[in-house]
């Protein structure tokens, strides 16, 4: 498996670290709610198609990036910085 | 007053040649890493071309004027190698001295693309990696830097702690590289 | 038996061999298939279940009977194939899966048992009773059944790993995989051409087709040649790619010294990994054989197997030689043989409307109804309209058609299609993505077919990378027909044998339908077909038709067949090649290592890839308690100097660094003094204790802060996502300094004595108190000092650029020697912590809470920080939590044990009355008494409580007292001191 880091190119997988979910970046407020935090934290979809996951492209340039791919095909879509994606500005 | 002595990543590993190939320790000199803060970084690069003649690299880009280097070095991160950095970087960077905190090596022969190409994971054809192009990138199992340096030469850095695996690992290449051209 | 004047072999250089202790002699280009054959040598195998015996199916890398080891004692390598296996002088090959010897095999008894050995018979027979499993099926079938055994020994061989990228790559060099390279070639793409043989060309080096009006084998050779003279390209022959992965990621393996002698620093094989834009499969194909009775004796072999030895290798298997096949291609076998002046006994074709292409004798609508001859065929049956005959033959050819290889397509989940017209399945477009099949792969036989097909498919190849092809034109060549009637298994009683290597026969496919398991996938289980090294490469196809005639369906409604990788066998070894021994994983030694480990003779220990002293023997010492006992008493007493660099060190610098810590830690770090230090705590966002570690403000906007040695690595992970994900409005940079620095703790009483000898400007308790830092001078060396201590000491930390890391650490031992103390390691700076109740990783395991260590006063209540939400949810903090306590035995000579557990007095030990359990323990020198930090129930209100120490695995059993976790000088004045 390749990711197009949007830094350094096209890299083998091995140079990028898995983190989860691309929702750990959108951390609700400290006041949002135990129900708002017990999704944040804990409650993730699980779907066979597209998903969105957080790596770090730990050998690399370690940014932190948001990647779209799907589960079943393993064809990737996008790979943006963490910092610039939908879940930052939630 | 104490009198301490100074001992380099690669002391008493170095150099070996095997076969066309010779691995040798680079003492480099000064290095500083230099990540501008918000907003700084063209000030900050010409500072660094107006003091030191190398201007802040482009991701996977190393810059070289006389005896300075400035090797892109990870997100919005170089490294300074060779002057002492200009004092005014100071207010537009973190400036962090690393001269103690990388092993430096070069590896040169024709045969030296072919070494490394098993060690690291990255497109190393002379079309695809030139002179000046770097990458932060795995060497078998650990976090390197890599610059082609010549047609065949690369400069290679790696935690100083993991010296001697980096000579284990490069030799064991080299010796198997070689071992194909004898054969 | 040797033919002359055919094949590609040096007949001028001879090389003799072993074959289980025999001597052999064959010619330079043999494999060992081909040098047995030779020496009219049939029998080279016994099968998997039944010992029935077996020789050559193939002439390639598919064959399921001819398996041998090679070579003996540690470098043995099992179930090699003998049909790739090239010879070389000295090399020794020996037969796998029989005793005494190949020739008379014991368990061949199990042959005269097969009404018992049916598939399923495992899965029912052995169920019962349990413990017999065990003890006795188990082995039994483990010595029964099988393949080349491993030796036991560890590998003495060299592995390599290595990586290429190309634009191109092509798989497979006979015609169509020739054309597609030179074509991508010439276009200017970088093109890399990979075939599993010794000499590429594939099926071109076995026939007798001419090219370009020349031999095709001359037409290959000249065009490897040519495409081995240009730059874009790298050829690479001995290599198969295994694999195909995301994004243009291929498997290969190299073959680099498996045909020669070995030779010092040589690697045996290479793993590549090829990254490639687009890529060929010109595969090729294999031919199926056609399942009768008795069908697996030694002389039976695909009828291109048959024209593969004789054209390659210029041998025959017998001296009567028959044909049996359901198609074309077939008959190539019988015209090749007569031309080569082999006796001809008959072309059997099932097809009643068969034409002879040749003067040989033709059974149309013919089968061959059985086989006879134990340890090599002697004589068929064939049955046709005619009646019944038996012919003496000694070699038979069988072709059942042709199986397009289309493994490399179906490896990421893709299906392939059936296509009536080969009976066969062929790829769908982008099973693979990128992946273009061209050849015989795609199902185009003809030879002309295959060229043209190259050149498409590398055009449509330079079309999806966006080069431009350049125009070439395809050579001339045979474009004769391929007509197949399909024919799987011919009527029969007693066993045809589908999968030879695991002994699956036509019987067992439709018992398997019988029991239901009507899936593909799942009569594959039941019946073991298609497993083990050749994966059913010969057999699948037949296999899933058998499976479709007994349940009533046609081919493509049962299913298709479906390939993972690897396509052939890849050693585990080649695979994590370069990891063996010192490269399993870096090492990472600090700068005063060789001082330790070589100078003082500590034992060290691995912390993550560091390796730290464990202790410092002195002569005369004979246990590690000793050795650890003087060096806490050197701390407690004089001065102790241990080395600390494998702690994590960050710079956090920018005008934000404050707000960022306070962000990261859960107390305050904005409010810190420039040349203080603090003791901070982090945790993870669900609430629990991730990392702790003293920060130091060194300036305005410039903080240094230490993480544990476990945790380095995973909390700049964590700093980095908190700064580019959760913060990125904070204007801060975080750069590792854990390699810039060599740092030593200097603990002890006598330390600020030591150091004062040391520094160029001498420190005192005005200049330089408690939790303070600043930049000193060494001998003019600019260092940094902390006074900070991990032991409850008067204690500093002294951190110098690493090049003087081993001179500052021998000036340091020297004069801590001068003063009555020395160096300590791991085990004494472990108990100097418990003495002090100080926590590591053993307390912060990651399911505690900042209030269970009893720091929930730490998490402030100004601010926000990442997880404190989710600590003060109800569950998280208060009295019905385990809380960190201190033990002490009541009788001193017990000795507490990490991972024990607690229990009140009276209480059964067991699951349910757990009160919670110990995390570390030590002996004490100082207080004379094991101590122990643990978790208990609402531990700190039972201070002073008696509490039950139960250790299961090691059984002891005593009573403790539940103390406050800091041990000695509660109140800390020895530090400030």
């Amino acid at each position: 498996m390749r990711i197009n880091c949007p830094i350094c190119g096209e890299r083998d997988r091995r140079e990028f670290y898995y983190v989860g979910a691309a929702q750990n970046v959108a951390r609700p407020a400290p006041d949002a709610g135990a129900d708002v935090w017990n999704d944040y934290l804990h409650n993730r979809e699980n779907p066979a198609g597209r998903t969105r996951d957080l790596w770090q492209h730990e050998s690399g340039c370690a940014a932190w990036l948001v990647v779209t791919r799907d589960t079943n095909t393993h064809e990737i879509f996008s790979v943006e910085l963490a910092s610039k994606s939908e879940e930052a500005t939630r | 007053m104490v009198n301490l002595i100074a001992k380099s990543p690669c002391d008493g590993l170095l150099p070996v040649t095997i076969g066309n190939v010779t691995l040798s320790e680079r003492d480099l000199g000064r290095m500083t890493s230099v990540a501008p803060y918000k907003g700084e970084q063209k000030a900050v690069s010409a500072v660094m071309k107006d003091a030191h003649g190398v201007a802040f690299p482009s991701p996977n880009r190393m810059t070289t004027k006389g005896g300075a280097q400035a090797l892109w070095f990870g997100q919005g991160q170089a490294l300074l190698i060779g002057p002492d950095p200009d004092v005014s970087l100071t207010a537009k960077a973190a400036m962090t001295d690393q001269s103690d905190a990388w092993a430096v090596v070069e590896l040169k022969g024709p045969k030296a693309a072919d070494v490394l190409a098993r060690l690291i994971s990255i497109d190393l054809r002379p079309t695809e990696f030139k002179r000046g192009h770097t990458a932060r990138c795995d060497l078998l199992h650990m976090m390197a830097s890599v610059t082609k340096t010549g047609a065949d030469s690369f400069q290679i850095m790696v935690f100083r702690a993991m010296a001697k695996t980096l000579v284990h690992d490069l030799t064991t290449a080299m010796e198997s590289v070689h071992a194909r051209v004898i054969a | 038996m040797r033919i002359k004047n055919k094949g590609l072999i040096d007949r001028t250089h001879r090389v003799s061999f072993r074959f289980d202790g025999q001597q052999i002699s064959g010619f330079d280009g043999d494999t060992v298939a081909s040098a047995l054959l030779a020496n009219d040598i049939r029998l080279m195998g016994r099968s998997f279940k039944y010992h029935r015996p077996r020789g050559p199916l193939t002439a390639g890398s598919e064959e399921p009977n001819a398996l041998m080891t090679i070579g003996s004692g540690a470098a043995q390598d099992p179930n090699v194939r003998a049909t790739v296996q090239e010879i070389y002088s000295g090399l020794e090959v020996r037969s796998q899966n029989a005793w005494p010897s190949l020739g008379f095999d014991a368990l061949g008894v199990n042959n005269l048992l097969s009404p018992f050995f049916g598939a399923g018979f495992y899965y029912k027979m052995m169920m019962w009773p349990k413990p017999l499993w065990e003890k006795f099926y188990e082995p039994l079938i483990r010595r029964a059944a099988g393949l080349g055994g491993l030796s036991g020994q560890h590998n003495p061989d060299k592995y390599e790993r290595a990586w290429a990228y190309c634009d191109l790559l092509v798989i497979g060099a006979g015609p169509a995989g020739l054309m597609a390279a030179m074509t991508a070639a010439k276009s200017g793409a970088d093109v890399i051409l990979c075939d599993e043989d010794s000499i590429m060309g594939g099926r071109l080096n076995a026939e007798t087709h001419e090219v370009d009006g020349m031999p095709g084998t001359d037409w290959a050779a000249r065009t490897v040649a040519d495409l081995a003279e240009m730059e874009n390209v790298r050829l690479m022959t001995r290599t198969t790619v295994t694999g195909a992965y995301d994004q243009g990621t291929f498997g290969a393996l190299e073959r680099v010294a498996h045909h020669a002698p070995r030779r010092d620093g040589q690697p045996l094989e290479c793993f590549w990994r090829i990254v490639a834009k687009a890529s060929v499969m010109a595969t090729g194909a294999l031919e199926r054989p056609i399942a009768f009775r008795n069908n697996d004796r030694p002389g039976i072999m695909t009828a291109s197997a048959v024209r593969s030895y004789l054209n390659r290798w210029g041998v025959v298997a017998g001296k009567n030689v028959a044909v049996f096949g359901n198609n074309d291609d077939a008959h190539r076998t019988a015209l090749d043989l007569q031309a080569a002046g082999v006796n001809v006994v008959a072309m059997i074709d099932s097809r009643p409307d068969a034409t002879a292409i040749g003067d040989y004798r033709l059974i149309p609508g013919g089968q061959v109804t059985d086989a006879m001859g134990g340890k090599g065929l002697t004589n068929i049956t064939v049955k046709s309209a005619s009646g019944s005959e038996s012919l003496g033959v000694d070699c038979l050819g069988v072709s059942g058609g042709w199986n397009p290889s289309v493994h490399l397509a179906c490896h990421m989940n893709g299906r392939p299609v059936w296509n009536d017209d080969i009976a066969g399945f062929v790829a769908k477009p982008d099973m693979v993505p990128g992946m273009i099949a061209a050849g015989s792969a795609n199902g185009e036989f003809s030879t002309a077919a295959c060229l043209q097909g190259g050149i498409d498919a590398a055009n449509a190849a330079l079309g999806r990378i966006g080069k431009s092809a350049a125009k070439v034109t395809p050579p001339k060549a045979e474009d004769g027909a391929y007509h197949i009637t399909p024919l799987w298994t011919v009527p029969h009683k007693g066993r045809a044998w589908l999968d030879f290597q695991n002994d699956v026969t036509v019987k067992d496919i439709k018992g398997a339908a019988q029991e239901n398991f009507r899936s593909v996938e799942h009569m594959k289980r039941f019946t073991t077909q298609g497993m083990a090294t050749d994966q059913g490469k010969n057999s699948n196809v037949g296999a899933l038709a058998i499976l479709a005639d007994a349940t009533g369906r046609s081919i493509p409604q049962t299913g298709t067949t479906t390939f993972r990788p690897p396509y052939t066998p890849v050693p585990i070894a080649a695979m994590g090649a370069g990891a063996q021994g010192a490269g399993f994983a870096p090492q990472r030694f600090t700068t005063s290592h060789a001082a330790s480990a070589d100078d003082m003779n500590a034992p060290m220990i691995e912390a993550g890839l560091w390796y730290r002293p464990s202790y410092f023997p002195k002569p005369g010492e004979t246990h590690w308690r000793q050795s650890c006992d003087r060096e806490v008493g050197y701390v407690r007493n004089a001065v102790g100097v241990a080395d600390v660099s494998t702690l994590g060190k960050i710079d956090i610098q920018g005008k934000d660094a404050g707000e960022f810590l306070d962000f990261a830690y859960t107390n305050m770090f904005s409010t810190l003094k420039k040349g203080k230090v603090r003791y901070g705590l982090m945790l993870r966002e669900d609430g629990h204790v991730m990392d702790d570690g003293t920060t130091a403000r060194l300036g305005e906007s410039h903080y240094f802060t230490t993480t544990t040695t476990a945790a380095a690595g995973q909390v700049m992970k964590h700093l980095e996502f908190i700064r580019q994900a959760l913060r990125p409005d904070l204007d801060v940079q975080l750069i590792s300094t854990t390699e810039q620095w060599a740092q030593f703790a200097v603990a002890g009483p006598n330390s600020r004595a030591l150091l004062n000898d040391l520094l160029d400007d001498p420190v005192d308790n005005e200049n330089f108190p408690f939790m303070s830092c600043g930049e000193v001078s060494l001998g003019g060396v600019k260092s940094r000092l902390f006074r900070i201590s991990f032991s409850g000491e008067h204690a500093y930390e002294l951190a110098v650029p690493a090049r003087y890391g081993d001179s500052l650490f021998r000036e340091l031992v020297s004069r801590a020697e001068a003063l009555g103390g020395g160096a300590y390691g791991m085990e004494a700076l472990n108990v100097l912590r418990i003495e002090k109740g100080f926590i590591t990783h053993a307390e912060i395991h990651g399911r505690t809470t900042a209030d269970d260590i009893g720091m929930g006063k730490m998490v402030s209540a100004k601010k926000d920080c990442i997880g404190k939400t989710a600590s003060q949810r109800p569950g998280l903090h208060g009295d019905h939590r385990e809380q960190l306590v201190g033990l002490k035995p009541l009788d001193s000579t017990q000795e507490l044990t990490a991972g024990g557990h607690l229990f009140d007095k009276g209480a059964e030990a067991i699951r349910v009355n757990d009160q919670g359990y110990v995390t570390s323990v030590c002996w004490s020198p100082t207080m004379n008494t094991s101590l122990g930090l643990g978790f208990l129930k609402n531990g700190r209100n039972r201070l002073g409580e008696v509490i039950r120490f139960v250790d299961h695995l090691r059984k002891s059993e005593f009573e403790c007292e539940v103390c406050h976790p800091v041990f000695l000088d509660p109140e800390g004045g020895r530090a400030r001191g």
